[in-house]
This record gives C-alpha cells, sequence and structure tokens, in this order.
C-alpha cells in the first residue's frame, strides 16, 4: 500500500511514513517503542524502548516493587500513578489491584478485610487500608524498609511515564521541533563550516 | 557539606542517561543528530544543576 501523502513527513532529509498515526500512538503507549517499530522506525524504537523500560524497571526495583500502585483513597491519594501509566502496559496490572483492593475494603469503617490476600503476591498492590499520614502503616513501612530508594524509585517510574508521552508525540506526529535558539547555533555552525571550506575568497 | 551520602548522585547517571537520549530521539531521525542533541542536552542539564549546586554550597557556607 502506497503511503498516504498527509502521513509522510520530511525530518533530517529523511522521508518518515508514520503510516497509521494513531495506532503508532497506541503501540508507543501500550509498550514504548513499539509504534515506531510499527512505523519502521527501528533505531529510534529500539532505543526508546531500551531507555524508558530499563529507567521504569530500575525505579521499580529501587522502590521494592510497591512504588507503582493505583489508590485514591483518603490519606493515599497516589496522583503519581497517573504520570506512571505513561508507560501503558506495564503499569496496567495496578488498575486491576487498586479496584481489587477497594473490593475488599470496607466502604465505612474505611478497613481492609484482613484475609485478603492481593493478587501476584502483592505485585502493584495499593498498601492495606486505613493508610494515615504519620501513622505506622504499611506505606510508612515500605519508606522505612527502602529508605531513599523508595522516593528515587517514585521519580524513575513517574519520568519514565513523562518521557513516554514525548515518544508518543514522536510517533503520532514526528519529531518535535529543535529549539529556535538550538536552530540559530546550528546555522552558524554550518555557514562557519562553508566559510572554511570556501577558503579566503579575495 | 552534603547532607547526603555522595554514592545517592549515582541515581543521577541513569537518569541523565535516558532523559538525554529520548530527548534527543524525540527531535530527530537521524543517528548522528540523536546523538548530538542527547550529549548537548546531558551537558545542559548537567551544567545547570552544577551551577544550582554551586549557589547552595555558597549560601550554606555564607550561613
Amino acid at each position: 500500500m502506497a503511503p498516504e501523502e498527509n502521513n509522510t513527513i520530511a525530518v533530517d532529509g529523511q522521508l518518515v511514513d508514520l503510516r497509521n498515526r494513531h495506532l503508532a500512538a497506541l503501540l508507543a503507549w501500550l509498550i514504548p517503542g513499539a509504534g515506531h517499530l510499527y512505523q519502521g522506525r527501528r533505531t529510534k524504537g529500539r532505543l526508546f524502548f531500551v531507555c524508558i523500560l530499563s529507567t521504569w524497571i530500575l525505579g521499580f526495583a529501587l522502590g521494592g516493587g510497591h512504588v507503582v500502585y493505583a489508590s485514591w483513597q483518603p490519606g493515599d491519594k497516589r496522583w503519581h500513578y497517573f504520570l506512571q501509566a505513561g508507560v501503558g502496559a506495564a503499569a496496567l496490572p495496578a488498575l486491576l489491584q487498586g479496584y481489587e483492593m477497594k473490593r475488599h475494603t470496607d466502604p465505612f469503617t474505611g478497613e481492609t478485610d484482613r484475609d485478603y490476600e492481593p493478587y501476584w503476591g502483592g505485585f502493584m498492590a495499593p498498601p492495606f487500608r486505613p493508610v494515615m499520614e504519620s501513622e505506622a502503616d504499611e506505606v510508612a513501612a515500605w519508606y522505612a524498609r527502602r529508605g531513599a530508594g523508595y522516593e528515587m524509585g517514585t521519580w524513575y517510574t513517574v519520568i519514565a511515564g513523562l518521557l513516554n508521552i514525548l515518544v508518543i508525540y514522536d510517533a503520532y506526529g514526528g519529531p518535535l521541533a529543535v529549539p529556535i535558539s538550538g536552530r540559530k547555533r546550528e546555522d552558524e555552525r554550518e555557514e562557519a563550516a562553508e566559510k572554511e571550506n570556501r577558503g579566503p575568497s579575495d | 557539606m552534603l547532607s547526603i551520602s555522595p554514592t545517592y548522585l549515582l541515581y543521577y547517571v541513569p537518569l541523565i542517561i535516558a532523559i538525554s537520549l529520548v530527548f534527543g530521539a524525540t527531535r530527530h531521525e537521524d543517528t548522528h543528530l540523536i546523538l548530538r542533541h542527547a550529549w548537548l542536552t546531558g551537558r545542559w542539564i548537567t551544567g545547570f544543576m552544577g551551577v544550582i549546586f554551586v549557589v547552595l554550597c555558597f549560601l550554606d557556607w555564607m550561613t
């Protein structure tokens, strides 16, 4: 099938066929780099896959596997998850765990059923309720166990999710524009190189 | 001078590599340009953080 006119862009002297850009963006969200592989931009696809997922996995490991969970309960509004979910499929188990935890928590007392065992040994499961600031709850235990690793793990996974938003944009619309200051400097360099190549004219 | 162990600074290394490469690759298609952009981004961010670090050290020394 011939590439559609609107979906072909020229960047750095190369023609790039973005193919079905909506599908590419969806794939890029689901698995970082997958949208680019679908578009045939293999080098970039592999680079995104390695950079983003390794950052995300490293953060997840630093935080002892407890930094990614979906929760919007009093005392535990995990807003970080919205950003961590930028990496797509890797963060989705947290939604199921969050839903199950909510189902096993009494809405009146706000306390989780003590007999409840989260799936997969608690992988991406929210903490048991109640979670209260400055109380010795499960979140406090995670912090105590991992120290700075818990904070760093949270930021690594958040940054990985944010980076993937750039990648999704790149899959959908092609590379972002280089800032004007960067372009100017590049033009100046090119001019200087051209002058050097020409040598003294008079 | 530092209130944390200097080994904590190692957390910065994988992060800056990933951020720089993704920044470069979301602005170019050519591999050479991607790497050059990544290098410049990494240098800029490190320099910026370095300046902040020096300013904070100076303020700490003043007090």
